[in-house]
């Protein structure tokens, strides 16, 4: 099993070194650079010459990447060209928001999907599965952008349940935190909802076929048992396999509700940032985003490891 | 081994062993259709028997003969939808067919228990063997862990694996496949039931990994004094191992003796095509393999008259009119269906058109047939 | 039991989808085992021909009304959607403008139908270009195994672990906004998906017997590919690329919303969503989003349903219960 992680390890290494060639280049392709921000009403030929050798943006673009990547190994990602707050910092203090969101999310979606799985896979084609399965459909045509107004007009404008925008730390108070975080992650869940749902209730259907569940039953065991500790863990591998796709497209993916709800989150920073041509920034936090992807795939292939036996044995 | 007997007060209540009067299994006049979209499939349509402790019944029929479900019926293992059942199965004294789930989960595993064919997908791939046995021990004999652990080595041992306290941990994927069967038979007899169902145990192993398994099983049984209904295509199986031999053939029985009558003096022309079709060591090397010409019959729509007839060379008439009814002529332990029954392994028929062992046909499904068990006494 | 080659795959998560994409090699595996028996088991009954229902027929009828009407547009007697007829400023449904007018009083209707068209383009075209480079590299990919496959699955991974947003703004600002660029660049985003997909099942095809059988009697790669491989893959990629149309829609409404769709006034679901949520014009007008809303919603879980459906009629093992 060493081997096999040891494997898995270097390629995750191999993915991420791409991957930061790839983003700084795209970036770099951009029209246009952050001088004119910069400068703004300064904006003249001669000034953005002598802004852009400050900046070293003058370099050959080889030069620059290897500039930008050694300081990335001594954790030092740069500084935004705008608000001249350092690149790191952006992300730390917006990673907790974005990851808060997401996890909220994910723990009502598996909330959701899975004991109605479970219930529903019992007896399937009936009318309880029906109405699910026909539900899910619905949920996943709602996507966050026509979620979330509708959330907003009715819970917070309307009934005046949640708040509309803003944010709270957690070490601040923590009930307040969640309470504001609540709109906001219902809107991102739906998605997640229906791909889990989806994906468990077929895979117990087709494990529930299988002949050691009749064993199973043969030996006298009680349908929930059967349920839980013979048919849920085999069929729990595709969703774990799925969730962790979901949350490495999350990641990035948060935008949309950081944006209307205001919320700081490292999505809204990633956006803005490209928008004004913030490099350093929009560099810094693709790769970080980029990188949390492929280990978070690592991370759950590792749990397969130890989850699933099947899986290289040495 | 002796096992334990503390078992949890359930609401069922069975005797010791040994000590039960009358068959242990009453199955009478069972029926079990299932509702397709062709139409209702009779697959068992009709069906008694009696099995008493201690003794083993064979069951031995094609593909579609109807033994399989015969078997999950009997232990009521059948899907909850489109399923038409009659008939009754009383097993010590209880009504089976009368119980809910509940009480048969009292029954299954503890009393009565099953040996699947296929020990890949009967076992849990996901999990260690260990833990498959002990969940019966825990549930049904009330152990805790540390007991149930090494119960379980004990069970593994007596089955024969090599290093139980090792292999206990093992998942099914690790071991070959005579060892899986023999992890199923230690689940099966875990508890000490009175009576397993093993639907062929041996169909996929090895030659001689089949023989150490019948072997096995029939030393366990010996030694528990247990009934086993052994359920095979396999005439060579059963030949040796059974005490009684029931025939099933388009899901009814067609013939029912002890074994050493059934083999000595068969009476129904589709056993004595079974017979025939095992092939022998004896035989000169480039014999053709006899085989029983057609298919079996559609059970939707069963022919009218005897189910054989199609196939059977010595049909006539009254065969295909009207259906022959189970009886028996002299010995009580005989039952046969046939109207023009075999006497010296020659037809009592009027007309015989063509002789046995001409009939094979190339698109038959070859019936009964594997490597037999060498010693067996089917000497017909 | 998984061979060599899937416990090896270089992403285990393709290899588990491998296993579970219904309409594969289970399926057969259920198929072939159900003929060894008996041929009634009492645990699987013989395939049950379920009518598709009425659900997936109104779904088929809605998805043909819109696309019919996307593309007859013009044909069709609907107002400039581009004019506003400033007297008539947000208007309710009425009898001159079935679905009221927004703030610059054009037509709601007629946006409406006009900007269907972008989305069933991105929607459409996007899978189409996912097919074609995606799909086949994955038939091949999974036929033939070895270097190009780990070359191909470790470029398809690189893909799918770069942040999209990031490239297709910058591929947006740099092009420039265009129905056919933002095409394009969704059909690439979507080429990770279907190689992955189209793979896990060409490999699970791929050993099976009658694959080596038709090998043995000299069939080339080409022909076993096209022949044996890709008839049994259809099925399953049916399935997932009508769920990837949708994804596709969804996707061109958040750009959208980051005023990266088609520039307006150029009316697409997505702008015409973002453009009643804006601003508080939920409150001033909630006919503009509620339309394009309402029709993205039925589209999408018609086209869900569709695929859906479908799955459930190849699945054989599913339709068993």
């Amino acid at each position: 099993m060493g081997k096999y992680l040891i494997r898995r390890f270097l390629q995750l290494v191999v993915v991420s070194f791409v991957i930061s060639v790839l983003v700084f280049m795209l970036v770099h392709l951009l029209p246009g650079d952050p001088t004119t921000q910069i400068l703004g009403a300064n904006d003249t030929a001669a000034n953005r010459a002598i802004l852009l050798k400050q900046l070293g943006l003058n370099l050959p673009l080889w030069h620059q990447y290897t500039i930008w990547l050694n300081a990335a190994f001594n954790g030092n990602l740069g500084t935004s060209y705008l608000n001249h707050e350092s690149v790191t910092h952006i992300l730390a203090t917006g990673a907790p928001v974005s990851l808060e969101l997401i996890i909220l999310s994910q723990i009502l979606a598996f909330a959701v999907a899975i004991p109605l799985a479970l219930v529903v896979s019992r007896k399937p084609n009936r009318a309880l599965d029906n109405i699910s399965t026909t539900t899910t459909f619905g949920l996943l045509a709602l996507p966050p952008f026509v979620v979330a107004p509708i959330l907003v007009a009715v819970f917070a404008v309307g009934l005046g349940w949640f708040p509309a925008t803003g944010y709270v730390p957690f070490n601040q108070s923590p009930a307040t935190n969640i309470h504001d975080m609540i709109l906001p992650a219902v809107a991102i869940t739906a998605g997640s909802i229906a791909v889990y749902f989806r994906l468990l209730r077929s895979d117990l259907i087709s494990t529930l076929q299988q002949d050691f569940i009749t064993m199973a039953r043969s030996k006298g065991l009680s349908n929930r048992r059967i349920m839980w500790r013979h048919a849920f863990r085999p069929s729990s591998f595709s969703l774990l396999a799925a969730a962790g796709i979901n949350i490495g497209s999350l990641i990035a993916g948060t935008f949309v509700v950081e944006a209307l709800f205001a919320m700081p989150g490292i999505g809204l920073a990633l956006v803005q940032a490209v928008e004004q041509r913030d490099y350093l920034v929009v560099q810094g936090i693709s790769l970080v985003v980029a990188i949390a992807f492929v280990v978070i795939q690592f991370i759950i292939d590792f749990i397969f490891t130890i989850v699933d036996p099947r899986v290289v044995r040495e | 081994m002796a096992m334990r007997r503390g078992r949890p007060a359930g609401t069922l209540e069975f005797k010791d062993v040994g000590t039960h009067e009358g068959p242990l299994l009453v199955v009478d006049d069972v029926h079990t259709s299932f509702r397709t979209a062709r139409g209702t499939v009779r697959a068992v349509d009709g069906v008694s028997f009696e099995v008493h402790e201690g003794k083993t019944l064979g069951i031995v029929g094609e593909s579609g003969s109807g033994k399989t479900v015969l078997s999950r019926s009997i232990m009521g293992l059948l899907p909850p939808r489109d399923v038409i059942r009659s008939g009754t199965v009383h097993f010590a004294g209880h009504d089976m067919t009368a119980m809910e789930d509940k009480e048969l989960r009292q029954v299954w595993g503890a009393e009565l228990s099953m040996i699947f064919q296929d020990p890949m997908t009967a076992l849990n791939p996901v999990k260690r063997i260990g833990v498959q046995i002990c969940e019966s021990l825990r549930l049904h004999l009330d152990m805790d862990k540390k007991e149930a652990v090494s119960t379980a080595v004990e069970l593994l041992r007596s089955v024969g694996i090599p290093s139980p306290e090792e292999r206990v941990r093992w998942y099914p994927f690790q071991l070959s496949g005579g060892m899986r069967q023999r992890v199923m038979i230690a689940i099966a007899l875990a508890c000490a039931p009175r009576l397993v169902l093993a639907d062929e145990p041996t169909t996929g192993l090895d030659v001689t990994v089949q023989a150490q398994i019948l072997d096995l099983l029939a030393d366990l049984q010996r030694e528990r004094h247990m009934a086993v209904i052994l359920v095979t295509h396999d005439l060579g199986v059963v030949a040796s191992r059974a005490d009684d031999i029931i025939v099933m053939y388009a899901g009814r029985i067609v013939e029912r003796a002890p074994t050493r009558t059934l083999f000595s003096d068969t009476k129904m022309p589709y056993t004595q095509a079974l017979m025939d079709s095992i092939p022998r060591l004896a035989d000169p090397s480039g014999a053709r393999l006899l085989a029983i010409g057609g298919r079996p019959p559609d059970l939707i729509n069963p022919p009218q008259g005897c189910r054989f007839a199609p196939r059977c060379p010595y049909a006539q008439d009254k065969c295909r009119e009207s259906d022959p009814p189970l009886r028996t002529v002299g010995s009580p332990d005989h039952l046969f269906a046939c109207w023009f029954p075999l006497v010296d392994g020659k037809s009592t028929a009027p007309s015989v058109p063509v002789s046995l062992s001409a009939s094979s046909s190339s698109a038959a499904p070859v019936a009964g047939a594997s490597d037999p068990d060498p010693t067996a006494e089917a000497d017909a | 039991m998984p061979d060599d080659r899937e416990l090896l795959d270089t992403n285990s998560s393709t290899r588990m989808l491998g296993n579970r994409i219904p309409g594969t090699a289970a399926t057969d595996e259920a198929i072939l085992d159900m003929q060894q028996h008996e041929p009634v088991d009492p645990n699987v009954e013989p395939l049950k021909k379920r009518p598709f229902g009425f659900l997936f027929w109104f779904a088929i009828g809605f998805v043909t009304v819109v696309v019919f009407s996307a593309v007859l547009a013009n044909l069709l007697p609907l107002q400039n959607p581009n004019f506003g007829n400033y007297s008539a400023l947000n208007q309710a449904p009425s009898g001159s403008h079935l679905l009221g007018t927004d703030d610059l009083g054009r037509d709601l209707l007629s946006r409406l139908v006009f900007g269907a068209r972008v989305s069933l383009i991105v929607g459409f075209l996007g899978v189409i270009i996912g097919l074609v480079f995606g799909g086949t590299a994955g038939l091949i990919s999974g036929y033939r195994g070895g270097r190009i496959d780990i070359a191909l699955n470790a470029g398809s991974f690189i893909i799918l672990a770069f942040p999209a947003i990031v490239a297709v703004i910058a591929i947006v600002t740099f092009w420039g906004a265009s129905l056919f660029h933002i095409t394009i660049i969704l059909g690439i985003a979507t080429i990770p998906l279907m190689y992955r997909v189209i793979r896990a099942s060409s490999l699970s095809f791929a050993q099976r017997d009658f694959v080596i059988a038709a090998k043995t009697m000299g069939a080339t790669d080409t022909r076993i590919v096209l022949r044996e491989i890709l008839p049994n893959v259809i099925p399953v990629t049916v399935t997932f690329s009508l769920i990837t149309v949708a994804g596709l829609i969804v996707i061109e409404g958040t750009l959208a919303f980051l005023g990266l769709s088609v520039a307006l006034p150029t009316p697409s679901w997505g702008n015409l969503i973002n453009e009643g949520t804006a601003n508080g014009a939920l409150s001033t007008n909630p006919y503009i989003m509620l339309w394009p809303a309402l029709a993205m919603f039925l589209l999408l879980w018609s086209i869900n349903l569709i695929g859906d459906r479908l799955r459930q009629r190849f699945d054989i093992r599913e339709g068993l219960l």
